[in-house]
Parts: C-alpha cells; sequence; structure tokens
C-alpha cells in the first residue's frame, strides 16, 4: 500500500527522517488502519488535542510508521452541537495496541473511541473527577480534587485452584510502582493483567505552561533512562515546526550521545539479568562497566545520564581530539570485557537454562500486538528507525540492525549484547569522522500555529514527540514512549511461566512507567 | 566456570572509600570508617532501607541502583534494601508525588516501625523539581509525610545519596530526626 491509497493531502514536515501529516476525514479515518496493517506499517501513537482556539474544535491523532515514514493523521472532531465528550472511529480492532492509549486519550481529554472494548479508565485512578479532562483549555491543570479512589475492575479468571496474586503498586525491589494481578494455579501464570497510572504527574500538561525553547527539560524527564532520546525527539519536534536545519556536526554528537544512552541501558539490564537468574556475578560486573560509562559521560559532558544537553537548535556539549580518544579507549576497553562476560553468560548452563524458552513472544503474536523496538526485534520484527530510513548519520555510518526469532529472554539478551557492539562501533565511527562545524545554531521565529514531530530510535524502540503550538505557545506537545505498545505484549510473555520467572521476563523487557504514565 | 574465576580475580576488589556527611544536610562531618560502627551504635545493627518511587520519572532510581555497585558497594557498609517496609529503619523516596501514590506512600511509611526515618531524593523529592504541584502532582516528599533530610540532584549522584543518608543516621543520632513530626496536609 502507498500514501497515496489514502487519499489525503499531506504536508511534509522539516526533519531528518521523512514524516508528513494530514488532516483526515471520518471516512479516511476509519480506513487508514486496514491501509496501513496491508502495507506492513504500524501504530506509533494516538492521542488527543484541544484545538479550539486554533481551527474550531477537538481533534484525534493517530501516528503510523510506514515504508514511507512517519503518517500523522489528524481527524478533527467537528460534529455539532458539540457533544460533552466528542467520539471518533475506533482503531484498537485493527491495531490492539490503540486501546490503553484511546482510554487515556479519554480520561486526560475526554474523547471517546466508539464502540472501544474496554471502556475502563486507565490514567485516572480517582485523584480527580470524572468530568474533569486535564488537557482541555478551560482548566489550567492546577487544580486540585480530594482523591475518592476506584476499585479498577480487573478481569477474574475463575476455576479449579485459581488464585490471584496481588503485586504493587510498591514492588518489592528500587523499581518504579505498578500494580500486577496475576492469575496463578500452583506457580503456573494463567494471566497477568497490569494496571498502570500510578506514576501519572501531568507532564503533557505541564507543556502548556512551558516556553517552546525549554521544553527538552521537561521531555528529557519523561522518562530518566531514555532522557536523550526524549530530548532529541522534542528539540526535533521544534525543529520540524520552525524548519530549522542544525549543524551536521550536532547531529553526529546527538548520535553519540544516543549510543551512549543505549549502552549503558543494556550494561545495566544485562547485569540484572544475570541477577534475576541468581547469577550475582553478572550483576556485579555489568553495573561495574555501566558506573565506569556513566563517570566518563559526567567527566566529558557534564551529567552521567547526558540530561540536557541535546538543546534546540543543536547540542550542548564537544568534542576535541583528546576527548574523543577517551571516549574511544574507553569503548574498547568496554567491548573488550563485554566479550568476556558474553561468553561467560553464554557457558552458563544454570543462566541458559532459565533464560531460553522463558517469556516467549512468537513473531506472528509481536506483529498482531505491535511488539517494537528492541523486544521487537527479538521476536523478528526487523524495524529500527535508524536503519529503516536513509538518514545521516547513520546512513554514513552504516548503522546494522540485530534481530533474532525466537523472542524469548535469551533472544533479548542475545539482541542487546549485539546492539553493545554495534553502538560501540558506532560511537567509534563517530569519533573518528565527526564533521567539522558548529555546535548550535539559533532557533528563532517559531510559527505562531504550528506542528512539528520528532521522532528517535531510543534504548527500547521508537520515541515520538508531536508539538503543536497557539500563538508561539505550546498548545499541546504529546510524548509517546515505546512501552506503551509493549506492556501488553508482557501481559502475554509471562503466560504459561512460573511466578518466579516473572521478574527475569520483566527485565529482559525492562519498560517504562513513567514513559507511559506522562 | 574457569573463565568466570578468572574475570572475579582480574577485576580485583572496585570498592572505593565512602564520602563524608554533608554540613548542608545539617549535620557534622563524618569519617567513612566510623560509619559502620555508628550504624550499630544507633541502631544495634545494620541499616534496611524501604526505596519507594513515589512518581519519580525514574532518573534516581538509577542512581539509587547504582549504590549497589561494587565502587559504593553500600551493603559493605552494612546498609541493605529491603522488600518490605516492615523491615525497614529508612524510607527512600523519590518524587514528585503523584496524586495517585499518595494513598501506597503513607500506608509503606504507616508500615515501617518507629522510629521512623525519611530521606526524600532529588529535586522532585525536596520541592516538587520541575513537575511542581498540579491536579496529579502533590510536588515534594514533605508534603505527603515527614521527611528528615532532603538530597537535591537531578538526579543527585550515588556519593550524594550515600551521603544523604549517612547524614540521616547521624542526625537521628543527635536526637533530632525520626521523632515523628506530622506531616503537613497535602495539597
Amino acid at each position: 500500500m502507498s500514501l497515496s491509497a489514502l487519499n489525503c493531502k499531506f504536508q511534509a514536515l522539516p526533519g531528518p527522517l521523512p514524516m508528513q501529516r494530514a488532516t483526515v476525514t471520518r471516512e479516511q479515518w476509519q480506513a487508514a488502519p486496514a491501509a496501513v496493517d496491508l502495507g506492513g506499517g504500524r501504530l506509533v501513537s494516538l492521542w488527543g488535542s484541544d484545538r479550539r482556539g486554533i481551527d474550531g474544535g477537538f481533534a484525534v491523532s493517530v501516528a503510523y510508521a510506514m515504508a514511507e515514514g512517519l503518517v500523522w493523521l489528524s481527524l478533527p472532531l467537528v460534529e455539532t452541537p458539540a457533544p460533552v465528550q466528542p467520539s471518533y472511529p475506533d482503531i484498537a480492532r485493527v491495531f490492539p495496541a490503540a486501546g490503553r492509549m484511546q482510554r487515556a486519550c479519554r480520561d486526560l481529554m475526554g474523547l471517546v473511541a466508539e464502540e472501544a472494548k474496554d471502556q475502563r479508565p486507565w490514567l485516572r485512578h480517582g485523584s480527580w473527577p470524572e468530568d474533569y479532562f486535564p488537557l482541555r483549555r478551560e482548566y489550567t491543570g492546577a487544580e486540585s480534587f480530594a482523591a475518592t479512589p476506584e476499585s479498577y475492575p480487573f478481569v477474574m479468571v475463575e476455576g479449579d485452584g485459581v488464585h490471584e496474586i496481588a503485586v504493587g503498586p510498591v514492588h518489592a525491589g528500587i523499581i518504579e510502582p505498578g500494580h500486577f494481578r496475576f492469575s496463578v494455579v500452583g506457580e503456573r501464570v494463567l494471566r497477568l493483567e497490569q494496571h498502570l497510572g500510578y506514576k501519572h504527574k501531568g507532564i503533557e500538561k505541564l507543556f502548556e505552561r512551558t516556553a517552546p525553547l525549554e521544553g527538552h527539560r521537561l521531555a528529557g524527564r519523561v522518562s530518566g533512562d531514555t532522557t536523550v532520546a526524549f530530548g532529541w525527539a522534542y528539540c526535533m519536534a521544534l525543529e520540524s515546526m520552525a524548519g530549522c536545519e542544525i549543524s551536521w556536526r550536532a547531529r553526529w554528537l546527538r548520535a553519540l550521545l544516543l549510543e551512549r544512552e543505549r549502552v549503558a541501558n543494556h550494561l545495566g539490564d544485562l547485569g540484572a539479568l544475570g541477577n534475576d537468574a541468581a547469577l550475582g556475578f553478572g550483576l556485579a560486573q555489568f553495573s561495574r562497566l555501566k558506573e565506569d560509562w556513566l563517570r566518563l559521560n559526567r567527566e566529558l559532558f557534564g551529567h552521567r545520564f547526558m540530561m540536557d544537553r541535546i538543546v534546540p537548535g543543536g547540542v550542548a556539549i564537544d568534542l576535541d581530539v583528546a576527548r574523543g580518544e577517551r571516549i574511544r579507549g574507553q569503548c574498547d576497553v568496554i567491548e573488550a570485557e563485554v566479550r568476556t562476560l558474553k561468553e561467560i553468560y553464554e557457558e552458563h548452563g544454570g543462566l541458559q537454562d532459565r533464560f531460553l524458552t522463558t517469556g516467549r513472544v512468537s513473531p506472528r503474536l509481536a506483529g498482531q500486538l505491535g511488539l517494537c523496538g528492541m523486544a521487537g526485534r527479538a521476536s523478528a520484527q526487523a524495524s529500527d528507525l535508524r536503519m529503516d530510513f536513509t538518514w545521516e548519520p547513520y546512513a554514513a555510518l552504516q548503522a546494522t540492525m540485530t534481530s533474532h526469532r525466537n523472542g524469548d529472554v535469551a533472544a533479548r539478551v542475545t539482541v542487546r549484547f549485539e546492539e553493545i557492539f554495534e553502538s560501540l562501533r558506532l560511537i567509534r565511527e563517530i569519533i573518528a569522522r565527526l564533521p567539522q562545524g558548529r555546535t548550535l545554531v539559533v532557533l528563532d521565529a517559531l510559527p505562531a500555529n504550528g506542528v512539528g514531530a520528532g521522532w528517535v530510535e531510543g534504548w527500547r524502540g521508537d520515541v515520538l514527540v508531536t508539538l503543536e503550538t497557539e500563538a508561539g505557545s505550546i498548545r499541546r506537545c504529546h510524548c509517546h514512549d515505546p512501552s506503551w505498545q509493549n506492556w501488553p505484549l508482557l501481559e502475554h510473555a509471562v503466560m504459561d511461566n512460573i511466578v518466579p520467572d516473572f521478574p527475569l521476563i520483566n527485565k529482559s523487557f525492562n519498560l517504562s512507567y513513567s514513559g507511559q504514565d506522562l | 566456570m574457569w573463565t568466570m574465576f578468572k574475570q572475579i580475580v582480574r577485576t580485583g576488589l572496585r570498592t572505593e572509600a565512602t564520602p563524608p556527611g554533608n554540613d548542608d544536610w545539617r549535620v557534622e562531618r563524618a569519617e567513612g570508617e566510623r560509619i559502620h560502627a555508628d550504624i550499630l551504635a544507633i541502631l544495634g545493627r545494620a541499616l534496611t532501607i524501604r526505596e519507594v518511587d513515589a512518581g519519580s520519572c525514574n532518573g534516581c532510581e538509577l542512581e539509587i541502583n547504582a549504590l549497589n555497585n561494587p565502587y559504593y558497594n553500600i551493603e559493605g557498609l552494612g546498609i541493605k534494601f529491603v522488600a518490605s517496609p516492615r523491615h525497614a529503619d529508612m524510607l527512600l523516596v523519590t518524587g514528585p508525588v503523584s496524586r495517585h501514590m499518595v494513598v501506597a506512600l503513607q500506608r509503606t511509611y504507616e508500615a515501617m516501625p518507629a522510629p521512623k526515618l525519611v530521606v526524600a531524593v532529588g529535586d522532585c523529592g525536596c520541592t516538587g523539581g520541575i513537575f511542581g504541584e498540579s491536579y496529579a502532582s502533590c510536588g515534594k516528599v514533605s508534603n505527603v509525610i515527614p521527611v528528615d533530610v532532603a538530597v537535591p540532584g537531578c538526579p543527585p549522584p550515588p556519593l550524594d545519596l550515600l551521603s544523604g543518608i549517612l547524614t540521616a543516621i547521624r542526625s537521628q543520632k543527635q536526637g533530632g530526626v525520626g521523632a515523628g513530626r506530622t506531616a503537613s496536609k497535602v495539597p
């Protein structure tokens, strides 16, 4: 399928990757999911906007990833007289991952997916009333309500010997909060149901009160372990809107930071995965390497996680030859260490016994439900924005994608190892071939009522930031983390596994709570 | 197996010296070597910490986790993260406290045995940080439960976290904290 089959007028959004936006009719909105699916495309995100001050009404938007690039469709909801909760055709029948996004869209903006199967609230837990829609323009977001905790209707599993294990929101470790409801027989998991949203802290509303040139700081705190990817995506969206082209040097340096973030997270998770399979040695070794990695970040870039180093118009860091050599030297050391550890992991029978066939997501299921990013690649979903499109610096670096078809914990471990090696190679190449030039250009003259999008392959998968302005201020900034797609797959991955393997399976995905709770 | 032993021997001991406490966080400077003895003197046993993420971006958790790596080796100091608040001497809380986490945080605090030490972590835990207070966020941790020591930073690096934890222990020794002060009202 090509975009032309959708028969809508696309506006190209400037940016390093191909991105297009169109305002669609209800019929086009309804036809799009099947057409995208048929063409091998996938759902990226769905969100609502209040455009009553811009062009008259509410709008619901969807972003699809297609061979042609990002396709952002916006459906104006202009029914008259305007209902309290305007509605739009459900797309979750074709793209099940849209289900939770549609529920969140109702909680925050009061837009309803017609005849959607699941009408339960998702991000609203009773801390604000059912008829308060924080993202609507009549509210400042500073409103405060007495909490009326609501019980969440979990799906009950019935049968002989079935019992429930309720876990969270406070988990037994140093991890983010969320609730998991296991239905088990003995130690076998029949069903897992997640209830997330505990960390919802009003980020998207806060953007309305954030100056466009400061928004990268807030975007960089959507999910702390993905701060580089979100910072870059936000800046890309702003630059896309302003039609601003950053220097080549800045682009390459952004890629350097992104790859350093990827390596840091994979190192941390590979250690934790060893630990969750009772190999404390793995945690000690990998956490040592991660610490070395973060310390060099702090030394060279001033921050262990490189927060706020990507700024509108470029980057707030630079490299000279000596610093470049430090990084190159560290890559050599880390690579040798990780190769040794990979061999140890692979030869450790007890570890492999826990990893292999555990938490399997078959390629077929991954495709049907839209598993994306690193976990998707471990289940044969060959998609990675760095390689899907021809864009610099990744094209010049000839970045290669790693994938696997087993879809189990072992496959995700393998993909992580391979991605570390590839990222180390990319980092060394970037240092060797870094273009000369400025690192920052001045970003001025934002259009009064503009739109922009930024799309970046973070370490978990593709993060998307979309931006809509009104009179030069942020009207709507939507931040999408790939965890939205992948959390529901974790529910499937754990089925028929034993309860003690849940932490291992969970860690092999390591999904973001904050990134999806917003 | 042989490769693993070789790697362990080759890696050697990487644990570094413990930092002193921090004057700005309300306590006299302390020598790292005395920490373990102090913990024993105050608590009569190792210090146990229950960590609660009450709404952070997860950045603070990355740094708290780093305390367990061989460089900081927090368990070597007799400090251990535990799974239940009923086993905990100290609550380490990252924020801002989302409204959805208020009840869970309060219940965790109530489940701890007295005297309770509470350390708020990060700019968001200290002041609400970039997120502040809103329909969804209660802001700083002390808006919800009493806090003894607040460690700033976005996120605070591991050494600052360690200093903050030690500051709270030393403050308790001086009788300054953990006395069960009442929480200010949830906004």
